[in-house]
């Protein structure tokens, strides 16, 4: 009976020749693998991975941090936030004070040459070096993100998965109260909390922020469970005795695990612009703390007589923002059962002497 | 029918009631409204907290004063509700009624551009879809998506207002400009277009010329300064409409549909200097919304007189060459009014506004030029929100129309041997409009907590610069009476689009469960 089947899926595969070049790469790996093959397929979902990781450890290698408010990490740049030095003048164009110093035209090409310079970002209006600020700025927005994420995140998949898998008055409290929620636009709540907290830090900020985003994937996570838990494999498990703990956390999760990755990017990706919509109008993070927003807020005035001030923190938000919604699409593909690859002509012109080739053989 | 929408509006009303509830509460606990007397040396500091305590009843924990407030909102079914009164001492229902239209005047045009433009571009990927100008797509939509849009509103006003503003000043176009404009247009046109090798670059090499010539034109003759269309103009962009719109609505090989939609084209260039004269006599939005009337009924007789079977679709057709072509009209009368308004005092020659919803300083009478005004004051909030708003509507309509192609009927359609255009805009695109429908109606919703960000870089009075102003003075009124205005506003956009949904799709039946 086995081998009756296994042959009759060899000849099918051998009829359609896309498929047999997809079913090909696909045999004999687990879904770990295949996931993680076609995510690395995804060439714009892994430059952003580069990318994104770069600025991490960018950000939090340039500048002393604490960890866990303890342990003090040191950095391998020059000036602190908090360091003054001279503000440069004279050698910047049109009259302007601390330009930066960043160069990335060769000498042969007319430049200065490749190099850093002392202020690469150039100077704010009391010479602090800008580098340094929006390192510290970056630092302060990843870990917003990260924190407002994991917090949002996980209220999301447990109020989610109790009520699609509990259903009842249990998911009629829940859902009504993420109703509820899902009605006020998260910038009030983000600025009518944010304006008596955000003196209290910026992790408490976005601790209290996370509190509130996660309406939105606990609405996606009850919808997957519902449908997860009528599927055979649930009534098998329960018949075979499963406790309802097992059920969730081993049939139910792993399979919605694909949905719930990508929402969880797209949230990040909305956490990061939220704080710093949020810093910008004065209500998340305040001086004298630092946020990507915050100095796009403090000095867009300068932006006509200065615009690296301007430029240089909106290109951080934008390069975390995308690269977070490139790795989300590139999840997304490979967590797509119906994804195909597009087959290239070479492919298939080889697929089909393959087939040839077996026709002849017959 | 009727007890499913009552059903539904019963539950929105719990829905807003439980949501403003929350809001209170959290803002009544955040907000601490006798912070400022606090700190203060005022000799009659306590009389004033006492006094101030009274009037915003603070001696009321928060969830029962809750409920006067509520009570002054019910007034809203006796006619006369009641917000409470503003720190600044002003009836919060005055300032939503200055600040509601404000608001509703930029989200509505910032929604209708960015849903058009981005079903239009996301139908477009979907047709080439893995071509060069879908990638192209799908990396401006994440760009945008990634943008924050008090950003954007800082660049726009910027390099479009400042420097353009700027540039009117001396309105010479430089040579490389008009030819990186060709240059870009013509890989727009020819990746929208091109499918083999030669159509690619013939139509490349068309819009180039179209293209940079025309902004060589506009630029050698200061029509910026001075623009207008004119009755030739207009009549060649009116017949090209025509041919257009018949193409997509219903086939060139219509020539019933072809013929009433070119007399209609014709028509509106007839009644030019007719409608001209209106205009400069009769001004006025009533007097535009007459003859819109008077237009439209023309042309549904004008579709009637040319068709015999068949009737709906061609006066569909002329309709909207009809309409579109009146646009052309309406557009060379704001073009007319362009140079008497750059001459006002006010706004010598710097016409494109950053800040304000309109110029205070601009004291005419005139309808048409107070009508640019807040035309031009739109015009960057409007492309801010677009340029954020339309990458959801480029992605959202790519991912539906893929969908939609990949559907048994469609396969059906093409065996039966329809003609592609019949197949995309018949079958396909019908369908990818249902889900649309209702995700432009609920978007509605989500632009307006957008707009509060781009209403306080634009320096709007708008609800979202109140709702701002209530949360810094900590005044509880204020920031419930905008969030409840915005809230009906979500909720009830959620009612229509379920509404809409239903009505569109046969295959889901009212009533049944919800």
């Amino acid at each position: 009976m086995a081998r009756k089947s296994k042959a009759s899926v060899e000849s099918t595969e051998v009829l359609s020749g896309e498929n047999a070049i997809q079913n090909k790469e696909i045999e004999g790996l687990s879904q770990g693998q295949i996931v993680r093959k076609r995510f690395f397929r995804h060439r714009a979902a892994v430059i952003s991975l580069f990318t994104i990781t770069g600025i991490v450890l960018l950000a939090f290698t340039a500048l002393d941090w604490k960890l866990f408010g303890m342990v003090k990490v040191p950095g391998w740049w020059k000036w602190t936030p908090e360091d003054l030095p001279e503000l440069r003048y004279g050698d910047c164009p049109n009259d302007t004070v601390g330009c930066p110093t960043i160069s990335l035209l060769p000498k042969f090409l007319g430049g200065q040459g490749i190099g850093l310079g002392t202020h690469p970002f150039g100077q704010d209006d009391i010479g602090r070096d800008y580098f340094a600020l929006v390192m510290k700025g970056t630092q302060r927005s990843l870990s917003v993100m990260v924190v407002i994420g994991s917090i949002a995140a996980t209220l999301g998949i447990v109020v989610g998965s109790i009520s699609g898998f509990y259903r009842g008055r249990i998911d009629a409290i829940l859902m009504r109260f993420v109703d509820f929620m899902i009605t006020i636009p998260v910038i009030i709540i983000g600025s009518v909390v944010g304006y008596r907290y955000g003196n209290l830090g910026a992790v408490f900020l976005a601790f209290l922020l996370g509190l509130f985003s996660w309406t939105g994937l606990s609405r996606l996570v009850r919808g997957e469970f519902l449908s997860l838990r009528e599927r055979e494999f649930v009534d098998a498990a329960r018949v075979a005795g499963a406790t309802n703990k097992r059920i969730i956390f081993k049939h139910i999760l792993p399979n919605a695990i694909g949905v719930i990755i990508v929402s969880v990017t797209l949230l990040l990706s909305g956490a990061i612009l939220l704080e710093t919509a949020l810093s910008y109008i004065g209500f998340g993070v305040v001086p004298p703390d630092v946020s990507l927003g915050l100095l796009i807020s403090q000095y867009q005035d300068s932006f006509t007589t200065r615009p690296w001030l301007f430029w240089y923190p909106g290109f951080f938000i934008i390069s975390i923002a995308l690269s977070i919604n490139f790795i989300g699409d590139g999840l997304r593909d490979a967590f797509d059962p119906r994804q195909r690859r597009r087959i290239s002509k070479k492919e298939r012109q080889e697929s089909a002497t393959a087939r040839k080739l077996a026709q002849a053989n017959d | 029918m009727v007890a499913f929408i009552l059903r539904r509006l019963g539950v929105l009303g719990v829905i807003l009631f439980g949501s403003s509830f929350i809001l209170y509460n959290l803002a009544a606990i955040s907000a601490d409204p006798l912070q400022d007397l606090k700190l203060s040396t005022d000799p009659d500091r306590d009389a004033k907290i006492l006094v101030l305590t009274r009037e915003l009843q603070l001696d009321v924990p928060p969830p029962l004063r809750y409920f006067l407030w509520l009570r002054g909102v019910f007034g809203i079914f006796l006619g006369k509700p009641n917000f409470g009164t503003g720190r600044d001492g002003l009836a919060v229902i005055d300032s939503l009624a200055l600040a509601i239209p404000v608001t509703l005047r930029l989200v509505a045009a910032a929604t209708l551009l960015a849903a058009v433009l981005g079903i239009m571009i996301g139908i477009v990927t979907a047709l080439r879809q893995y071509s060069r100008f879908d990638y192209s797509m799908t990396f401006v939509a994440f760009l945008l998506f990634s943008l924050p849009v008090f950003w954007v509103a800082v660049l726009l006003k910027e390099y479009l207002a400042i420097s353009f503003n700027d540039f009117l000043r001396e309105p010479i176009i430089p040579i490389q400009f008009i030819i990186g404009f060709g240059l870009v247009s013509g890989l727009f046109w020819a990746s929208v277009v091109g499918r083999s090798r030669k159509t690619f670059w013939s139509t490349y090499a068309v819009a180039f010329a179209v293209s940079s010539s025309l902004v060589a034109i506009f630029g050698v003759t200061g029509w910026l300064l001075n623009p207008s269309l004119g009755p030739v103009v207009i009549l060649v962009l009116s017949i090209g409409i025509a041919f257009g719109v018949t193409q997509i609505s219903v086939g060139l090989g219509n020539r019933a549909a072809l013929r009433a939609s070119l007399t209609m084209a014709g028509l509106s260039v007839v009644a030019f200097y007719p409608v001209n004269w209106v205009f400069d006599n009769y001004p006025g939005g009533l007097n535009i919304f007459l003859m819109a009337c008077v237009l439209i009924t023309t042309a549904v007789f004008v579709g009637l007189g040319f068709s015999k079977v068949d009737r709906a679709p061609i006066v569909r057709t002329t309709i909207i060459t009809a309409v579109l072509s009146a646009i052309l009209v309406l557009v060379d009368k704001f073009m007319q009014t362009w140079k008497p308004y750059m001459e006002t005092d006010a706004i010598n020659y710097r016409p494109v506004p950053t800040v304000g919803e309109r110029n205070d300083l601009l004291d005419t009478p005139d309808f048409w030029i107070s009508s640019l005004d807040v035309l031009t004051h739109l015009f960057l909030p409007t492309l801010a929100l677009t340029l954020i708003g339309f990458a959801g509507y480029i992605r959202f309509a790519r991912g539906t129309l893929l969908e939609v192609l990949n559907q048994d009927y469609i396969r059906t359609a093409r065996a039966k041997g329809l003609s592609e255009r019949t197949v995309i805009m018949r079958h396909a695109f019908r369908n990818t409009m249902i889900p649309m429908a209702t995700i432009l109606v609920a978007d509605f919703a989500g632009v307006i907590g957008g707009a509060f960000i781009t209403e306080s870089v634009f320096a709007w009075s708008g609800m979202g610069t109140l709702a701002l102003q209530g949360i810094r003075s900590q005044d509880l009124n204020l920031l419930m009476g905008t969030f409840f205005v915005t809230a009906t506003m979500a909720v009830l956009a959620n009612f229509v689009a379920d509404l809409l949904y239903s009505a569109l799709d046969p295959r889901i039946r009212v009533g049944s469960g919800a």
